[in-house]
């Protein structure tokens, strides 16, 4: 009886011993993993790089490592990019966790660079000009530090539906259909209404994504360039933009009202949803994707007031690695521009290199989903007519979803032009900028 | 104290032992008590470790947070006491994400309740094949939410959705899923039922199994139909187990996050905030727009202090009913 009793107490020890034992083995992980990295076998470096949807960097990575013997390269894919900036915010304040290359969308670099002394300052004479100097500008600190390696870039033309424009009376030939909407705004709208006389499709796909491509035209868009937010009530420059957009879209009946990525913009593309939409280099795959099977895509070098920039990637090196030099070197491998056109080859991202821009192998990239259309020498020539590089400060995006919200809901319909700007100016002082 | 005081009554036995063998039988019968003492705590000690670390420390530390100035990247800022609460309740977005909550709780709950008490009821009756009824209705929970988010969002899909579709084969105008207020709260509310009607109900059956079958016996003899049966018997002998259901969809409606957040791509609520659940506000606050964890700590206390009102209101609402039906069986 007595040794039976004495039983619990051993389960009871042990049951604290197993929880004290998986503590310990988690945290002992960390530190093995820790150690591993720092010097695995005679000096030996292991670098991380962490990357989101496709970078294209899987072959690049292998050459690399067959190139440097002594680096070992892990590469870490998130899905999503917001998958890959909330584990990059929540380690960033953590303060530790992050690898040693981050990638990063041009969306996120505002708000980094508030924290930029978490970030390896990259500048070197070794890359300097290396880039489109818009590009450059925007990973580039008031103070001068250069946070980010610039990767792909999205310079924006106009895709759109040959089959539907000839059923409409309009061109379709490409340098017919970039002659025809040559100029500004006011001309892709107009040339929609003619569109729209003679076809019962809607001309573009989204006002809020047409917004979008008018916005990144805007210098300051909502902020000064001192950072300080420019109240929404006072903002003329933004007001006219949205009651162009919402007075085309829907009062002209120019949009599908839909929102872009949603179920019914995905769909619309296999049913005639819409004729023209703003393509940056990404979405030449995602159109391709989504309207697989659909012939009389095609492209056009053109775009509405001049030209424009539609995302793109950085690489960083954030502070807290452990091989900072290193990991400063791989990144700036990857961004070469040798590196950037396989990258291109491999899933498209577009180059922001100017030697890459230049080359012949970009120059002679043709798509055939887009009627075999030259898209290596069309975004070339797009990403160079980009005059404007939008300021974006830490609360271009708070701002910007606000107005964002306010044209949704007048597209699709939820709220008038009117009443749906009063909750855009509401949300503004919500955010509490003021 | 626990170790101490079987030492000072120990002395007492040794003489009562036979000499050579007392040593040993001391340290046993110390073992012993020490047992009898200690190892209930023990072994009740891992769930309380492990709520002290995964369950009050981070209630205790989000207060701490909510009364502080605190940046999603830049971390502690200034203690500003009870200013956050006070900006967050002045919010419309708080007031549209508490009617939100509230709507789809409701419209979830409530048939969801129902629901699975009536299925519980079906399965309890002598069916072929019992078991394989019993399986599927627990089938949709095996599934999870995100893939039963994706699912839905597709048949929900305003223009080129299935639903829609079904309606207009029987004439009715098209429901815009995605603007409208209440038609957004129904189609989230149906993941919700969709995927926890089946968990409760098995829970309920459980119950149900365990009513003594005399009572139907007396009952059928008593000349009670079915339905007399089910209200008189079943419902006042599930009492505990109802009022458990009820708690615990409670709680998990008032925290309702990935359906909503999966029913359109950006994850916001919709342009006008039409869906935007109370942890979808807590996420737009901590990660959103104005990354201030502060915020987005206020709000979830003020979640937290909701859930236990709600819960309380439960209880006393669930007792009165379930009580009230009782007398009815006595009667």
């Amino acid at each position: 009886m007595r040794t039976r009793r004495s039983v619990p107490v051993v389960a009871g020890a042990a049951g604290i011993a197993l929880l004290a034992a998986a503590c310990g083995t988690s945290g002992a992980d960390t530190g093995g993993e820790a150690a591993a990295s720092g010097d695995g076998e005679g000096g030996d470096v292991t670098l991380t790089v962490a990357t989101f949807n496709e970078f294209g960097y899987e072959e690049l990575i292998e050459e690399y490592m067959d190139a440097n013997p002594g680096v070992t390269v892990e590469h870490k894919k998130a899905a999503t990019s917001n998958e890959a900036r909330d584990n990059m915010n929540t380690r960033l304040a953590a303060g530790s966790g992050l690898a040693d290359i981050e990638a990063i969308e041009v969306d996120w670099l505002p708000e980094l660079m508030q924290y930029s002394d978490k970030f390896v300052d990259l500048a070197d004479p070794a890359v300097e000009g290396r880039w489109l100097d818009w590009k450059v500008e925007q990973a580039t600190t008031p103070d001068g530090a250069l946070i980010g390696y610039g990767t792909d870039i999205g310079p924006v033309s106009v895709c759109y539906r040959s089959d539907l424009f000839a059923a409409a009376g309009l061109p379709t030939d490409r340098a017919e259909v970039a002659a025809l909407l040559e100029g500004d705004w006011d001309t892709y709208f107009e040339v929609g209404r003619q569109f729209a006389a003679s076809s019962d499709v809607p001309w573009f796909d989204s006002a809020q994504a047409t917004y979008q491509g008018m916005i990144n035209q805007v210098a300051n868009a909502y902020e000064e360039s001192d950072g300080t937010p420019i109240p929404l009530a006072e903002n003329a420059e933004v007001k006219d933009l949205y009651d162009q957009v919402v007075a085309a879209g829907v009062d002209d009946g120019l949009s599908a009202h839909l929102e872009q990525w949603s179920e019914d913009w995905v769909n619309a593309f296999q049913n005639d949803g819409f004729a023209t939409m703003l393509c940056p280099g990404w979405m030449l795959g995602v159109i391709e994707g989504n309207a697989a099977g659909v012939e009389g895509w095609d492209i056009a070098d053109v775009y509405p007031g001049g030209g424009g920039n539609w995302g793109g990637s950085f690489l960083t090196v954030p502070a807290q690695g452990e091989h900072p030099e290193e990991a400063k070197a791989l990144a700036q491998w990857l961004t070469a521009p040798e590196q950037q056109l396989k990258a291109f080859e491999a899933k498209g991202t577009f180059p922001s290199q100017v030697e890459a821009l230049e080359s012949e192998e970009l120059r002679g990239q043709t798509n055939e989903f887009f009627n075999d259309a030259p898209v290596g020498e069309i975004l070339a020539n797009r990403a160079e007519a980009v005059e404007v590089t939008p300021f974006k400060g830490p609360n271009y995006f708070a701002i910007h979803q606000t107005v964002s919200d306010a044209i949704t809901r007048a597209d699709v319909g939820s709220d008038d032009a009117a009443s749906s700007w009063e909750k855009a100016l509401a949300a503004f002082d919500e955010l509490g900028l003021g | 104290m626990a170790t101490t005081a079987p030492a000072r009554r120990l002395p007492a036995p040794p003489p009562a032992d036979p000499g050579p063998r007392a040593p040993r039988a001391t340290l046993r019968q110390r073992l012993a008590r020490w047992d009898v003492r200690l190892s209930p705590y023990l072994y009740v000690a891992p769930f309380f470790l492990v709520f002290a670390v995964a369950g009050l420390f981070p209630i205790v530390y989000t207060a701490y947070v909510s009364v502080h100035d605190w940046h999603l990247i830049g971390g502690q800022g200034e203690f500003v006491g009870l200013q956050n609460f006070v900006d967050v309740l002045q919010q419309p977005r708080f007031r549209t994400a508490l009617r939100n909550t509230f709507s789809i709780f409701l419209l979830s709950s409530v048939p969801q309740v129902a629901m699975a008490i009536a299925l519980a009821a079906v399965l309890d009756a002598n069916l072929r094949a019992k078991t394989f009824w019993r399986m599927g209705v627990l089938l949709p929970y095996v599934v999870a939410p995100v893939a039963v988010s994706l699912i839905f969002s597709k048949m929900f899909a305003d223009q080129s959705g299935l639903i829609n579709a079904l309606l207009a084969g029987v004439g009715v105008e098209p429901i815009r899923w995605h603007s409208d207020v209440l038609a957004s709260h129904v189609a989230i509310a149906s993941m919700v039922n969709f995927r926890w009607t089946g968990y409760n109900t098995l829970i309920a059956l459980a119950a149900m199994q365990a009513v003594p079958r005399e009572l139907y016996e007396a009952a059928v003899i008593d000349g009670a139909g079915r339905l007399r049966q089910f209200f008189s018997i079943t419902v006042p002998m599930l009492r505990p187990t109802i009022i458990f259901i009820v708690i615990t969809s409670t709680i998990g409606g008032l925290q309702i996050f990935d359906e909503p957040r999966m029913f359109d791509q950006m994850g916001l609520g919709g342009a006008d905030r039409q869906w935007m659940t109370l942890t979808m506000y807590l996420y737009e606050l901590g990660w959103g727009a104005q990354k201030s964890f502060g915020r987005a700590s206020a709000v979830a206390w003020l979640l937290f202090l909701i859930i236990v009102l709600i819960g309380l209101v439960n209880f006393a609402l669930t007792r009165r009913i379930a009580s009230s039906g009782g007398k009815g069986g006595q009667r």
